[in-house]
């Protein structure tokens, strides 16, 4: 699929768990490997076309995570390259000692999808948030984690993930209406971050749903005469080293944003970085409180827990004045 | 006995077990093992269809060790059938070694997977099936699972998929020795009737002595009539050293040199 400004803005209306059913129809004419799993939440995971056009390829495994991602253990040691798909805490934690063993002890090549991560959930409440999965994720060896900046790289990654050979957890945030990062083509590996904007006062390194905003927090700050640079770390883990060299090199502040709870996820993985470094630079880390929060639509969670643009670009204001 | 080869491995493999329990100098897994032994070597010198000098023939029959801990009596049943050497054999449980208390997957020593956590294996084995049912490939495959074992979920969230997708390329052996770590099953969580349970999952369900091996091999040989077929093997746990059978402290224990003596002089009378 042609990544352009009509195609771009019918995948925003979808939302990434839309265009993740797209993505993956798009590329099962030059899989015949693929298989896709579903723990009873196809039509919810974008996925009724692909079961559709490829019956043979799509394995719902019913409402069993553990047991999905142990039967996609199966496949993959088959030579089938596997996607299995839920939303974010039923496997990142339901079935996560499967996914631990599987996909970290044996490395099977299976791509996990969290559908509908961070809060995008909205009125669904907790109970269905992907608020702790990189930290769960990240600290199994050998899973590679990433989280897509919008429709257009949900596109890119999944076609690049179908020719990745290994294990990895793939997470979607943000909801239908889905805001634009990319309107036209560019270059995407998993592991490389991508500079979105060049500033001299500071670096944002943003993940998923974040990068958006933090590029809407930029345009504030510049109007106060603060020049940041954006990075989109689409790959938590492994942490772009080179990325991180050249944005410490800079001496500048450093500001995480993600819609993930401030333990164990981006901002962790960029502190962990920093911390045995001789010259570090100032960290402030914006995520979501450990807490479980309020519930309301999605937009109304982004503002109440400061991760809409003002509040980012408020946030960035206090600490450089701190 | 219809069969003496099984026989014969299966008493190899006993000596195997407690030798290399001993010379370890730790406590091991050893009366599962001697409960699933004739089990074992059943599959490994009878039914199973592979070659030890090609351990990754994509038509080989694939065996997953659902119950991780069984490893002394499935290491001794891979030596057995050659697919690892007595010098491999020997390094058990030595630093570095790939022989540990639970499977780590070397193909090129037949071991299909990694094991350990319980209620793991048996879902792999589903995939695996029906990979093959998929790509119509003749091999079967085949996995264990202790009786304590079907205490997790997952066991039966895979029962469920098997006869979902009529896996008849699939059996799973239960190695139901009536024990577990903390006791007796069924004092610690009842699981009777477990042919009766399988049955009520779409399963072909076979209940055998499971130290009868002319039994065993007919459960295997028997059609399960498009299902995912069970082999029930009822089993002793400590089989084979009188002073362990149906002794629960044999479930992870380490041999001194008179126990060894005695098991050693036991087996051979």
């Amino acid at each position: 699929m042609e990544i352009n400004r009509r195609n771009v803005r019918q995948w925003a209306r979808l939302g990434t768990r839309g265009v993740f059913g797209q993505a993956i129809l798009s590329i099962a004419p030059k899989h015949s490997d693929l298989m896709v799993m579903s723990a009873d939440l196809g039509s919810s995971s974008g996925l009724e076309r692909f079961k559709n056009a490829f019956p043979e390829q799509f394995l719902n495994a019913g409402i069993a995570e553990q047991n999905m991602v142990g039967v996609a253990g199966g496949l993959a040691k088959e030579g089938y390259n596997v996607f299995a798909t839920s939303f974010s805490p039923f496997i990142a934690m339901r079935a996560c000692e499967q996914v631990r063993m599987n996909m970290g002890y044996m490395k099977m090549n299976i791509k996990t999808v969290a559908i509908g991560s961070g809060i995008g959930m909205g009125f669904l409440g907790n109970s269905h948030f992907g608020i702790e999965d990189v930290a769960v994720m990240r600290s199994i060896p050998n899973i590679t984690v990433v989280n897509p900046a919008d429709c257009a790289e949900v596109f890119k990654l999944v076609e690049a993930a179908a020719n990745f050979d290994g294990p990895m957890y793939i997470r979607l945030t943000g909801t239908a209406n889905c805001p634009i990062v990319y309107s036209e083509d560019y270059s995407f590996e998993i592991g490389k971050a991508i500079t979105l904007r060049e500033g001299d006062d500071l670096t944002i390194i943003a993940c998923g749903s974040m990068v958006h905003e933090s590029l809407q927090a930029a345009d504030l700050l510049a109007e106060l005469d603060i020049q940041a640079s954006v990075v989109n770390m689409h790959t938590i883990k492994p942490l772009d080293q080179r990325m991180m060299e050249g944005t410490i090199n800079k001496k500048q502040p450093v500001i995480t944003v993600e819609e993930h709870s401030i333990i164990g996820g981006l901002g962790s993985a960029v502190s962990e970085y920093m911390a045995p470094l001789h010259e570090r630079v100032r960290h402030l880390a914006i995520g979501l409180p450990d807490a479980y929060i309020e519930t309301g639509d999605y937009q109304y969670m982004l503002e109440q827990q400061g991760l809409d643009a003002i509040s980012i670009s408020k946030k960035i204001q206090k600490f450089l004045k701190s | 006995m219809k069969h003496p080869k099984i026989a014969e491995t299966a008493s190899f493999m006993r000596r195997k077990i407690l030798d290399i329990s001993y010379h370890s100098g730790t406590s091991t897994h050893i009366g599962g093992a001697l409960s699933m032994t004739d089990a074992m070597a059943t599959l490994y010198s009878h039914v199973m269809n592979f070659d030890a000098s090609n351990p990754r023939w994509s038509e080989r029959d694939r065996f997953i060790l659902s119950k991780g801990h069984g490893v002394l009596g499935y290491y001794p049943a891979l030596l057995a059938a050659g697919l690892i050497t007595e010098e491999k054999f020997s390094t058990f449980q030595q630093n570095g070694s790939d022989l540990i208390a639970h499977p780590v997957m070397n193909l090129d020593l037949g071991i299909e997977s990694s094991n350990g956590s319980l209620g793991h294996g048996i879902s792999m084995a589903v995939g695996i099936a029906y990979s093959a049912k998929k790509k119509s490939l003749e091999f079967k495959t085949y996995t264990l699972v202790g009786d304590g074992e079907t205490n997790e979920g997952s066991v039966w969230e895979a029962a469920m998929l098997a006869s979902h997708l009529s896996l008849d390329n699939l059996t799973v052996v239960v190695d139901y020795n009536g024990m577990q770590n903390d006791g007796l099953g069924k004092e610690v969580l009842e699981v009777n009737n477990m042919s009766e349970r399988f049955k009520a999952f779409g399963w072909h369900a076979i209940d055998v002595d499971g130290h009868d091996t002319d039994a065993l091999v007919t459960a295997f040989e028997q059609s399960s009539n498009g299902k995912p077929k069970v082999v029930v093997a009822h089993t002793i746990k400590g089989k084979g050293v009188s002073f362990m059978e149906n002794d629960n402290s044999w479930h992870h224990n380490r041999l001194t040199k008179s126990n060894y003596e005695a098991a050693i002089a036991g087996l051979t009378e």
